[in-house]
């Protein structure tokens, strides 16, 4: 159900962002999903990408702070109010949302989000009793 | 191992006699043949004569790096050129460097100091002496070597520099004994990380490093990440060189000056006045049986206190404590004194914190500030902001709570602050420029 993610630590100064790119272009990976938090001084880059192992590899044989964390991606319907009652239902079950963010593809006619949560187990646990898709690992790497 | 019995272990009131003796000498000496001297000495309207106790020393002018520099490059020596057989000279960041020379016999005395701070630190024959201090116009290098091969080890004479070559002639030389500065041996360890070689699993077992100061908290860090004993050693080029001052392996508590031929005073750095004995302030040294160039109360800016209490190990010479930064490396900001030592091991109590860090001070308006740069690493990056605010968060309130001192925490990429194969640059101040 899990899917690994990589967590990049960047520091505020022009073109890192470019080099991490760079870095994982060159090596052949595909990028499949990704989210920058950022603060005044730094920011965390995390990416979903076809071959996790590998860019964790080669972005850390380049110097960069690197870490892997799972997250899950699960379907919502790509329609007004979709996103909202998923979350109601986490919400009403104390599920925490650390952070989250949008898969670039779809999955068939739904849109998939990447959750981070404090129990991911847990989580996983109230969506499936909902009826709500958690998609495979390995399947969300090759939408 | 005590490697001159007769002299480190010499009764307190046997080295105070000698003391007076080649300081008399000493006075003398400088007085009939240095200009300087000549002048300073009438200035305080002193003669040698006057130097009746070893109380009498205080009564004496200081000697600064400044006048070194005023009498460049061999103003200050004692014998003509001919009897000086050495000539070394500190790396001098600003102008000039220093210059001093030695005699024979000053090779003769330093060779025989650095021998007995090789053995203090448990180097003995057998030994094969990694000695990654630079070679050339710096006295590190020359000055271990000597020592450790009196001793009898087998020295490497590796110098700074190409790590990787260090990491290879380490592994494949077998060599027990590192000498370089404190934050190089912590460079190594980490690339030899990077190279898959386990470093505690070599052959080193002692590291005798000095020539920058470093904190309790980076001996401990280096002794687990290296597995070995890690030494403290104290020299200055001024004075000698490496051999001045070195920890015991027995207490690791302090570090014996040998004082048949040094006298240490503690002063305060404001005023000049000689501290009782036990009160932290900026040492100075008089050379007692140097020919080449000989420092009367010289004045070395490092920051220590002297213990006279004896030591387990059976050396009846004077310690002086761990030194806690240079008077001159002491920033003062916002009014509060701060050394970099101070922040350092703040740091190093940080669960994961590497010990790679910078100081930047800057002046804004008529305002200092002072920002932290840590390097982030595998073991303290967390995937949420949260964490890595935690984190920095953490390190401006124990240094806030430390020195009083409001600073900004700025967390840096990995190997972004420059390693140093020398002396690491701890402080960026850019006040100076601007004002």
């Amino acid at each position: 159900m899990k899917v690994e993610q990589i967590s990049i630590f960047i520091e505020n100064k022009s073109g890192r962002l470019a080099e991490v790119s760079g870095v994982l272009g060159d090596a052949g990976i595909n990028i499949r999903a990704l989210s920058l938090a950022d603060t005044s001084d730094f920011g965390i880059l995390r990416l979903i990408v076809n071959d996790t192992d590998k860019a964790f590899n080669v972005l850390r044989e380049h110097n960069f702070t690197v870490s892997k964390t799972e997250v899950i991606g699960v379907e919502v319907p790509d329609s007004p109010g979709g996103l909202s009652s998923l979350l109601q239902t986490l919400d009403k079950n104390n599920i925490n949302v650390e952070y989250m963010y949008a898969f670039v593809e779809r999955s068939g006619d739904n849109a998939v989000i990447i959750f981070r949560f404090d129990d991911v187990d847990a989580a996983i646990d109230v969506l499936t009793k909902n009826s709500i898709r958690v998609i495979e690992g390995k399947k969300l790497t090759s939408i | 191992m005590i490697w001159n019995d007769d002299f480190e272990t010499l009764p307190r009131e046997a080295i105070e006699s000698l003391q007076l003796k080649r300081l008399q000498q000493t006075v003398e000496r400088v007085y009939a043949t240095v200009p300087f001297y000549q002048e300073s000495f009438k200035k305080a309207g002193i003669t040698p004569a006057d130097i009746k106790s070893l109380a009498d020393l205080q009564r004496l002018p200081f000697t600064l790096k400044q006048d070194m520099r005023d009498n460049y490059p061999y103003g200050l020596f004692a014998v003509p050129l001919e009897q000086i057989v050495r000539i070394h000279a500190s790396s001098g960041t600003t102008g000039k460097p220093t210059v001093v020379g030695y005699t024979r016999r000053d090779i003769e005395t330093w060779t025989e100091l650095m021998a007995r701070s090789f053995a203090a630190a448990g180097g003995n024959k057998g030994d094969v002496l990694h000695n990654a201090y630079g070679y050339g116009l710096f006295t590190g290098g020359l000055g271990a070597h000597y020592g450790a091969e009196r001793v009898g080890a087998s020295v490497i004479p590796m110098s700074g520099g190409n790590t990787k070559k260090q990491l290879m002639i380490m592994q494949d030389f077998g060599s027990t004994v590192l000498t370089c500065t404190p934050s190089y041996s912590l460079f190594l360890a980490e690339a030899a990380t990077d190279e898959g070689i386990d470093i505690k699993k070599l052959k080193l077992k002692v590291g005798i490093l000095g020539a920058e100061p470093w904190s309790e908290t980076m001996r401990q860090e280096i002794e687990a990440k290296l597995n070995i004993k890690a030494i403290d050693i104290y020299g200055l080029s001024e004075i000698l060189g490496p051999g001045v001052a070195i920890e015991c392996i027995e207490a690791q508590n302090g570090l014996h000056i040998w004082e048949d031929h040094f006298i240490p005073e503690i002063i305060n750095p404001e005023t000049g006045e000689v501290l009782p004995v036990g009160e932290k302030g900026e040492l100075v040294i008089t050379t007692i049986t140097k020919e080449g160039i000989p420092l009367i109360r010289y004045r070395t800016r490092d920051i220590t206190r002297l213990i006279k209490e004896p030591c387990i190990c059976g050396r009846t010479h004077a310690r002086i404590e761990r030194l806690s930064g240079r008077s001159d490396d002491m920033l003062i900001i916002r009014g509060v004194n701060v050394f970099p030592s101070q922040i350092e091991s703040v740091l190093f109590n940080i669960e994961g914190v590497e010990p790679h860090y910078q100081l930047i001070v800057e002046r804004e308006g008529n305002l200092d500030t002072l920002e932290v740069q840590v390097e982030v690493n595998e073991q303290t990056f967390s995937d949420e902001i949260k964490e890595l605010q935690n984190m920095s968060n953490k390190i401006r309130k124990d240094i806030k709570d430390l020195l009083g001192v409001t600073c900004k925490v700025k967390l840096v990429e990995p190997k972004t602050i420059a390693r140093s194969e020398g002396k690491a640059v701890r402080v960026i101040d850019n006040r100076k420029k601007s004002s």
